[in-house]
């Protein structure tokens, strides 16, 4: 394939390729840059003309100022917790439900799984009131279970699962074990269960992610800023009248870095995963 | 191993053997919890919001039987075709630009001889990392209606007056799609790299020979062998589309539910519930909204399948 893209070696049309995937690589990074340099200075910064481009001394200050406006490190706690609990159960749901639906035989099994592929298409606001009076009535508002009950709901998880079930553990492996008188939990934990945890680390990565950004759902059930998960409490720094754009961004910041770098450390792990869970 | 068929055969004819029995139990138990939270959290609000939408009720008295009068009241609220105007261009703007250059980054990702790779491919894929709710924060900054703002001070620089982003019709659609476009266009490159690496090379050594140029290159062969994918980035920015939400609200902050120019069909729906009180007609919206889902993603997968034939035929 050389040579594609101009006939020369650094011909202009492979010249105008770096340039255009340097400006969108320019263009991705820039607002993480320019977060990190808002929340250094102070909000005066905002008003100068030519805009702050360089870090300022005020990094202690903007992120005292979010913590007398946000529990912040509560909301983080909050959001760990949720994406934790939401993780570990979505994985041994979808792996116990992966497993029957691959390897073990009862009657119906294939309009089951087609059952639970079919609520992929249900949009989550079609029972987003229902589920909001549901959780009152529980008197689960403010209350964690009822930021994360929504998302142990995972068909993908299920059918991602089944997949990797189906291609990696091998039928005699499970009849020989059965032969050997194992009973077929002892089949899931012995046997199966090793064999598919990089599907977990896949699945896992998918999961967490996703319920890290999640907002709307929490949004609508947390009410009391101690029990915000991170997005929530981030949002109601922007629901006053005049906003300290230092503090905002400072509170974007400091909640975007712990992810950001698991993600840069583990970058093709994450990159693989979110595409797989996408395509497969 | 005795094939499904065979043991299904078996069964009936003699009965279940013991084993079998406990594989059929534990079958049904391994596969439980999922129908179990989705009898109580999935099926039963859907079921709920179905009645609801026939009914008028302030979430506290006793519901009343109000026939189609609530799918009346909002198919009659200009607001409400305004949340659908909205949520369209909003759509359009935020998901076609991203598909387009998507395509093309995947491409030029998938070259051979592109070096910086693995850099790019992260840098691009990064803002995926970073919540919806953090994009809409930074953005609000990005595009508020302050004049010296940092978008408005660019677009100075090339002579235009400064735009109040915030509470002008075409400000706030064009500051929501561009963090739209810019927190997925990474989400997609990805997906179509990865369908781009399921293309076999010589396909395109084999054009080269026939005197192929890179774009004959991408339309004739990259495009069609790349349908699947790109019907299945379709769908997902579709529904995504359909469903907009935090972006707007967070972006608007204290005048998000008091302004028209960025309410989305979901954010109408829940002022309706959730600010006014008004459970039946929040959920005849919703109702709405998912015929909407329904008809565009359909609409759309068609548009996508018909573009994919007609280029490979000509």
């Amino acid at each position: 394939m050389k040579g594609d893209v101009g006939t020369k070696k650094w011909g202009i049309g492979r010249l105008g390729m770096y340039l255009f995937l340097t400006v969108i690589s320019l263009f991705s990074l820039f607002p993480f840059y320019w977060m990190f340099v808002m929340s250094t200075r102070h909000s005066s910064a905002y008003n100068s003309i030519p805009p702050a481009m360089v870090p300022g001394d005020q990094l202690k200050e903007n992120f005292q100022k979010v913590l007398d406006m946000i529990p912040f490190f509560q909301s983080m706690l909050n959001t760990l917790i949720v994406c934790l609990t939401v993780t570990i159960v979505v994985l041994l749901i979808s792996s116990l439900a992966g497993f029957a639906f691959s390897k073990l035989k009862f009657p119906g099994k294939n309009i089951l799984f087609f059952a639970i592929l079919f609520t992929i298409i249900i949009p989550p606001q079609l029972g987003l009131i229902p589920q909001y009076l549901l959780v009152a009535k529980a008197g689960l508002l403010d209350n964690l279970f009822a930021a994360m009950v929504l998302f142990f709901l995972n068909p993908l998880g299920i059918f991602l699962m089944r997949q990797y079930v189906s291609e990696s553990v091998p039928d005699e492996l499970i009849e020989a074990a059965r032969l050997d008188g194992c009973s077929i939990f002892r089949i899931y934990r012995s046997i199966v269960l090793p064999i598919i945890l990089p599907a977990f680390a896949t699945l896992g990565i998918i999961v967490f992610t996703s319920v890290w950004g999640e907002f709307l759902w929490q949004f609508t059930v947390l009410r009391d800023p101690e029990s915000y998960t991170i997005q929530v409490a981030l949002a109601s720094l922007n629901n006053t009248h005049k906003v300290d754009f230092g503090m905002l961004l400072s509170g974007v910041f400091w909640a975007t870095i712990p992810l950001l770098i698991v993600f840069l450390l583990f970058n093709k792990l994450f990159i693989s995963s979110i595409a797989e869970g996408s395509v497969k | 191993m005795v094939s499904l068929d065979e043991k299904q055969q078996k069964g009936r004819r003699k009965g279940f053997s013991s084993q079998e029995m406990k594989e059929m139990l534990s079958g049904y138990l391994y596969i439980s919890p999922f129908f179990i939270i989705f009898a109580i959290i999935g099926l039963y609000p859907a079921i709920f919001s179905l009645i609801l939408a026939f009914q008028k009720w302030n979430g506290m008295g006793e519901m009343e039987f109000v026939g189609l009068s609530n799918f009346k009241v909002i198919l009659s609220d200009p607001l409400f075709w305004k949340s659908v105007y909205n949520t369209i261009i909003l759509g359009l703007m935020g998901t076609a630009p991203q598909l387009v250059i998507g395509l093309i980054l995947a491409f030029l990702l998938n070259l051979s001889y592109l070096r910086f790779k693995a850099f790019f491919r992260v840098t691009i894929f990064m803002p995926y990392i970073t919540s919806m709710v953090a994009v809409a924060l930074v953005f609000s900054v990005f595009f508020s209606n302050n004049e010296t703002a940092l978008v408005n001070y660019i677009i100075g620089l090339f002579g235009f007056d400064p735009v109040s982003w915030k509470t002008s019709e075409w400000g706030a659609k064009i500051a929501i799609a561009t963090m739209v476009f810019w927190r997925w266009l990474g989400y997609n490159t990805i997906i179509y790299l990865a369908g781009m690496q399921s293309i076999p090379k010589e396909l395109y050594e084999a054009s080269k020979i026939d005197g192929a140029s890179i774009f004959q290159q991408l339309r004739y062969i990259t495009i069609p062998l790349l349908k699947p994918f790109i019907l299945l980035t379709v769908f997902f920015s579709t529904v995504g589309a359909m469903q907009l939400f935090t972006e707007p609200t967070v972006f608007l902050g204290n005048t998000a539910f008091s302004r028209d120019e960025a309410m989305t069909v979901v954010m109408y729906l829940y002022r309706d519930a959730f600010r006014l009180s008004s459970f039946g007609t929040a959920s005849a919206a919703a109702i709405v909204l998912l015929l909407f889902i329904v008809v565009a993603s359909a609409f759309n997968m068609m548009l996508t399948k018909r573009l994919g034939n007609d280029r490979r035929e000509t």
